[in-house]
């Protein structure tokens, strides 16, 4: 393996990307409104509802449906303290999920049908990079955005987080366990598993839009996430993060392993 | 000009129902200068990608300075330097980050990079624009930029596709001067796929015509004009009271002339049969007491070569 040219076009993937404002603006929409807005948002809910009379009543009935083991972690607290737990700790854990996954599958799918696009890929495709070579820098830009900005989210989130709930939890209290394992284990997976299947979808497609369409597509398992969550119908402790990642990783490794395989220069120049 | 830098053997390429390349066979020699010509869609870049172990081939075989380009392309492609139809440059970065990025792909040494770099920017002609987008380049600032590319790494071999398709008269010159110093002085091979057959004749040594993927003339521009072309155009300036009647008898010589003979710019134009045929006109014209000041043959070219050429095969 040729690390120098893989990560030569890792950085000038990286580089070029970077100044797509077809890419980075719904990048900056999203973060902002995930990272900044929503934590202030459900920071004034306790504000904004106070003195309503049933709300208290109706948030309890939300709280009374959740899981034992979330009802158990949440003792103790206060309605709006635990409104806050739930809200910012354990609803927006997948939501925060699609974050790194949106721009690993958006930085994929430039990959190969974005400089087919711009008519750059040809010069590439003449260099000595091998294959795999190719394969696995194209995936790297894209899965070393996608970490790079999830940890600078999360410190983002983290911070706002804390602010915005000072009023009621007075001390900090996010990150917790769960998140960690999240940052550290699931994050990565999940974004190797989206650039993985992205790059081999951006090899098969004509253009970034083409491409970009299937990366909408990747996005649904964690908005089903989301809803299981929000419905009880699971709940994300450490033992399941852990399981999760695994899961992901397994995947992962199997769909770079079939992709690089699969992969030859050959066909995305033939026909 | 000895060992074969490049052997193919009845090499095909088909694209679903289309032939792209039709059992191909041709040999390019060290040093030389071979001109890959044909016209749009005729197979040109086809062979180029398969030669670089880009595109598979449907079937025979094919040698590149020694290597089977299906099985050591990578080695291969460290040796060969491509300037493709379309220059092939990231719009958002700079002459230098291009240079930059491929100066790592090709494995040019770290403490080289700079210096190579700065090297082939002044080389050409693009050093006060080095920092400057791509996006903001004239078309000849391109393809200078994406020859200096090709050049990188020092390649034994050089491909170049339609290298002066596109560029003014004055950037054509230098991408040809560049060329030409490339083989005559460096040793550097070049494999040159043109349109420009004026160019063609002017740079390379041997020529190879592809038509619709098959191989149709190869050998020197001065071999396939005396194969090819048969009929001369001669341009005869004559005692200008005396025009018309020689224009008369001139169409009076079926035997030696073909078709109407023309007076564009004064001086009389005609097209013999063959090369031959010039002493028997003079003397029929000076037999005839028509005064004849300038008899002149226009050297046979490639251009009618191609079109001789493509004529026959059109059945036109």
């Amino acid at each position: 393996m040729n690390a120098r040219a893989i990560f030569a076009i890792a950085r000038k993937d990286l580089k070029v990307v970077s100044q797509n404002k077809n890419i980075i603006t719904p990048i900056i929409i999203i973060a902002v409104l995930f990272f900044i807005i929503f934590p202030w948002g459900t920071g004034l809910v306790p504000t904004l509802l106070h003195g309503f009379s049933g709300t208290v009543d109706t948030l309890e009935g939300f709280l009374a449906k959740m899981p034992g083991n979330m009802r158990y972690e949440l003792a103790g607290y206060t309605v709006s303290q635990q409104l806050f737990i739930v809200m910012l700790v354990y609803m927006m854990l997948p939501f925060f999920l699609i974050i790194p996954l949106m721009i690993a599958s958006m930085f994929a799918a430039d990959s190969f049908a974005g400089e087919k696009e711009r008519k750059t890929l040809e010069a590439l495709l003449y260099t000595p990079t091998t294959d795999r070579e190719l394969f696995i820098a194209k995936m790297l830009s894209g899965w070393l955005a996608s970490i790079a900005l999830a940890l600078v989210g999360f410190v983002v989130y983290a911070i706002n987080v804390n602010a915005a709930a000072w009023s009621q939890m007075h001390r900090i209290f996010f990150p917790n366990a769960m998140w960690v394992v999240m940052i550290l284990w699931v994050v990565p997976a999940l974004a190797a598993l989206g650039v993985s299947l992205m790059v081999v979808v951006s090899a098969r497609a004509q253009g970034f839009q083409d491409a970009n369409q299937m990366a909408g597509l990747v996005v649904l398992p964690i908005v089903a996430l989301f809803y299981a969550q929000m419905a009880g119908a699971i709940f994300l402790n450490i033992t399941t993060m852990l399981f999760m990642g695994l899961v992901i990783w397994l995947l992962a490794g199997a769909l770079i392993w079939l992709g690089s395989r699969g992969f030859h220069r050959n066909r995305l120049l033939a026909g | 000009m000895n060992t074969n830098v490049i052997s193919i053997n009845q090499l095909t390429r088909n694209f679903k129902e289309t032939v792209a390349v039709d059992n191909l066979s041709l040999e390019v020699k060290s040093g030389e200068i071979f001109g890959f010509l044909g016209h749009n869609g005729a197979g040109k870049t086809t062979t180029v990608r398969l030669l670089n172990g880009v595109i598979e081939p449907t079937a025979g075989s094919m040698r590149v300075l020694g290597l089977d380009p299906q099985v050591d392309g990578p080695v291969l492609r460290n040796r060969t330097g491509v300037l493709t139809e379309t220059p092939s440059l990231d719009d958002r970065l700079t002459a230098w980050e291009i240079l930059a990025v491929y100066a790592d792909l090709y494995g040019v040494p770290r403490k080289a990079v700079r210096s190579r770099i700065q090297e082939l920017l002044a080389e050409f002609d693009l050093a006060d624009r080095a920092n400057e987008k791509v996006g903001g380049y004239s078309k000849g600032m391109r393809q200078r930029l994406a020859l200096a590319r090709a050049l990188l790494h020092k390649p034994e071999l050089i491909f170049l596709d339609e290298a002066t398709s596109g560029l003014d008269p004055v950037s054509a010159h230098h991408v040809n001067e560049l060329v030409e110093r490339m083989a005559r002085r460096e040793g550097c091979t070049v494999f040159m796929c043109t349109h420009n057959l004026v160019e063609a004749q002017r740079l390379c040594d041997r020529v190879a015509i592809l038509e619709h993927g098959r191989l149709v003339a190869l050998g020197t521009p001065t071999e396939l004009t005396r194969q090819y072309v048969r009929r001369l155009e001669v341009e005869i300036e004559v005692e200008e009271e005396q025009t018309e009647a020689a224009l008369n008898m001139l169409r009076n010589m079926p035997q030696l002339v073909v078709g109407e003979p023309t007076k564009p710019n004064g001086a009389i134009v005609v097209t013999v049969k063959e090369r031959n045929s010039i002493p028997d006109v003079l003397a029929s014209m000076v037999m005839s007491h028509v005064r004849v000041y300038r008899m002149a043959p226009q050297e046979a070219n490639l251009e009618q070569v191609y079109f001789t050429l493509h004529e026959e095969k059109e059945g036109v």
